[in-house]
């Protein structure tokens, strides 16, 4: 085995099993080796720092494993300082005698541990079996960090399951050749502990096998987690091809730590806060990108929101990209989410360990998942399924942090913070969904109508106070106001919108008191002397049919009104004096300035105005009708008066 | 649940088109259609009746033509309703193409064995 005569070339020997050796393996190629086989010394140091061992503990590591000595890390010296690690995490003295000891695989926080499992079954299993298996597939799985490890692995594996059976009854001659190996080892070692401890491994690894069918993959996808520059770089591409890589596996929808790693790094894009959800929208322009049509991204996010809140959390975006990054590598998508994306996948190591305890679990949860079904409202069958489902798991995770195995609890801590996190939300779900499915999809439709500038171009304004607010977009002509002053503001603003509001004014009261006039012979308002002063001088413009509404308020407007108006035409007419002079010079100063915005004002008060205009000249109309019918009225009432007169007079 | 308590289930979009639609298909099926049709004018009617009280939603989800047998089938309809349109990839006024809402709606529809 090349890593083991590596070592053994070093000078220091070490035994290892196959677990540690595929595990070493994996954290030298996370290591980034170059070519001369050193280890970037950061790289060493972040993963002695995962190691969560104290400073000085490390530096003893550091030295007993012989890089202190050699200023570098080189493949020996790193297993043998991995060793060491496992050591200081199981509590021996960080001496090279430790490293001999069946010592289980050093933990290193932020990294998933996958080898905890593995731990649990590796003492267990002391039975003297054939030592043979451990060699013949170790050696096709070792080569060390190949991007081809897993296709070897592979093999490998395939070639395990078979094996096992017959690997049982082989005992002391397949043997000795790894006796033999181990020997000089043990001469090292100054002790025989090393030579069982190391058959003792290999015995216990086909137990292994055949327990856990599982565990292949898992050694599947070890090596594919160390290939440290790309799960780095991460291109989405180069993952899919680890993706690839995992599929040969007998589970494809196992997430591997690499794109764990990739998904979590994904995410702090998206959402900072790894606890916090990444809201559906977010969601929705991201798997966007990954090209894949809309239909199959919408069943995708059906099968990943497992809490129905339209939001993702960390382990529903994990599922959501790996299932993604799955139909981009030409898998179909599943119908229902397959059981090592389930909500539990983060911990999907424990998994198999914790089945035999899974019942005894559920059942405790059962009465307190009842009472928390009831404090949530509106919730039909489904949905109490799933939320019994999704909440079992959590709890189970959390029940999980306390097995008798020695879990890193510092593993399950943040992950327990985002699976309780989405359960405070699914209470409000269901009522968040409902109301969001109860909102119209589209905004209500911008008012386009009123103007962006002042809101004395309000058209409820205009309504209210008639048409005076019409003739300027900045000016306010109060009713009652005497002529004189607002003939100048009129006359300022002509002055500066070059008269297009005249042809506005004098236009609508020709139109309409014209046609009054002829209805009215004794009419009691004062208007008509407007309108007949107004027809004379309006007959000249008659093009502009707006502002229609400034007769229509004069209909309604007290009798001052129209005195007013018939100053309007009469400062028009003038056009250039109006009475006061003062004003007249800061207008005929400003107008250039201000003409283009006033071209502005004016198109958007031309447009104001044709709209009152409109509704206005309706209303008109109504009311002129009821004027008829009134008038006929009279009319017949007088004359029934006249036939009666001389009745009433005898 | 095996009781069959549908031949028809349609979901109607707010401009009176239909987002979803699914019938047993050995009835026929233009009959329900007409139904669904015809329904909406009901809806309609209460509609109009009611006015703009802001309990308009909740008063219409309980006076359905058959309010109390089929409730708990409306619900979890609705529910899964719901669920689609919760979906970001999913456009407001498509037709439903989720998987999981066909297969809600199947298991209400009637079994026909």
């Amino acid at each position: 085995m090349d890593q083991e005569s590596g070592a053994a070339s070093a000078g220091s020997f070490i035994s290892l099993n196959e677990h540690e050796q595929r595990y070493y393996s994996g954290l030298h190629g996370l290591c980034q080796a170059d070519t001369s086989g050193k280890l970037s010394s950061s790289k060493v140091a972040e993963l002695f720092k995962a190691s969560q061992l104290p400073p000085e503990s490390l530096h003893k590591v550091t030295e007993v494993c012989g890089a202190k000595r050699l200023g570098y890390f080189g493949t020996s010296q790193f297993y043998v300082a991995l060793k060491l690690l496992a050591a200081a995490q199981a509590g021996l003295p960080i001496r090279l005698e430790s490293v001999t000891a069946n010592l289980p695989l050093p933990r290193f926080v932020g990294l998933k541990n996958e080898p905890e499992m593995r731990y649990s079954t590796v003492p267990s299993c002391i039975d003297a079996q054939g030592a043979q298996c451990g060699s013949a597939p170790g050696s096709l799985i070792w080569t060390p960090t190949d991007r081809n490890t897993f296709r070897h692995l592979e093999a490998g594996t395939d070639k395990k399951e078979p094996w096992s059976p017959p690997r049982s009854p082989c005992s002391s001659p397949p043997r000795s050749p790894l006796t033999y190996r181990s020997y000089p080892y043990a001469k090292q070692r100054n002790g025989v502990d090393p030579q069982i401890a190391y058959e003792s491994k290999h015995s216990s690894w086909p137990i292994v096998q055949l327990e856990q069918h599982s565990s292949p993959s898992k050694y599947g996808t070890k090596p594919t987690v160390e290939h440290p520059a790309m799960a780095q770089a991460s291109s989405v591409e180069r993952l899919e091809q680890q993706a690839v890589s995992d599929y040969t596996e007998d589970d494809p929808w196992r997430i591997t730590e690499e794109q764990l790693e990739y998904y979590t790094n994904q995410f702090k894009s998206l959402q900072p806060d790894l606890g916090a959800l990444i809201l559906g929208a977010v969601a929705k322009n991201f798997f966007t990108k990954s090209k894949l049509p809309i239909p199959e991204l919408s069943h995708i996010w059906e099968l990943s929101d497992v809490d129905r809140d339209g939001a993702l959390t960390f382990s529903e975006f994990c599922t959501a990209f790996h299932l993604i990054v799955a139909r981009k590598n030409g898998y179909p998508l599943p119908e229902t989410l397959p059981p090592s994306l389930r909500p539990g996948f983060m911990q999907h190591e424990e998994d198999i360990p914790d089945t035999h305890e899974d019942p005894s679990i559920m059942q405790r949860l059962q009465p307190s998942l009842t009472s928390t079904k009831q404090d949530l409202k509106e919730e039909s069958s489904k949905q109490d399924v799933k939320m019994l489902a999704t909440s079992q798991d959590k709890v189970t995770l959390q029940l999980s942090a306390f097995p008798e195995r020695p879990e890193p609890p510092q593993d399950l801590d943040p992950q327990m913070k985002t699976k309780t996190r989405p359960r405070s939300y699914s209470s409000t779900s269901i009522e968040d969904a409902m109301k969001k499915a109860e909102e119209p999809p589209t905004p209500p439709p911008r008012p386009q109508k009123t103007h962006s500038r002042a809101s004395s171009l309000d058209l409820n304004k205009l309504f209210q106070q008639g048409a005076p607010g019409v003739k300027s977009g900045w000016l306010l002509p109060p009713p009652a106001l005497p002529p004189r002053p607002t003939a100048s503001q009129v006359s300022h603003f002509i002055g500066a919108s070059e008269k297009t509001v005249q042809s506005k004014v004098q236009q609508p009261n020709f139109a309409d008191f014209s046609h009054f006039r002829e209805e009215e012979e004794s009419s009691v308002k004062p208007e008509d002397q407007g309108p007949h002063s107004r027809f004379g001088l309006s007959t000249e413009d008659m093009t502009n049919p707006s502002q229609q509404d400034m007769t229509a308020a004069s209909h309604n407007q007290p009798p001052q009104k129209p005195v007013r108006r018939k100053y309007l035409p009469e400062s028009q007419n003038l056009e250039t004096v109006p009475p006061p002079a003062v004003p007249f010079p800061p207008p005929a100063k400003t107008p250039q300035k201000l003409l283009p915005r006033q071209k502005r004002e004016i198109q958007q008060a031309i447009r104001k105005n044709r709209e009152t205009n409109a509704v206005l000249t309706r209303l008109n109309s109504e009311l002129q009708q009821q004027l008829k019918v009134v008038h006929k009225e009279r009319v017949t009432l007088e004359s029934q008066l006249e036939l009666l007169r001389p009745l009433a007079s005898t | 649940m095996n009781t069959n308590m549908a031949v028809c289930i349609a979901v109607i979009a707010k401009e009176n088109y239909p987002l979803y639609i699914r019938s047993v298909p050995t009835q026929n099926e233009l009959k329900f259609h007409y139904t669904v049709h015809t329904s909406l004018d009901v809806v309609e009617e209460k509609i109009s009746a009611v006015g703009k009280a802001l309990g308009d939603q909740r008063e219409l989800y309980l006076g359905l033509l058959y309010p109390t047998e089929d409730y708990k089938m409306f619900r979890k309809l609705h529910n899964s309703f719901t669920d689609v349109m919760c979906n970001p990839f999913h456009n407001p006024g498509d037709t439903i193409q989720s998987k999981a809402f066909d297969g809600i709606v199947s298991g209400m529809m009637v079994q026909t064995a």
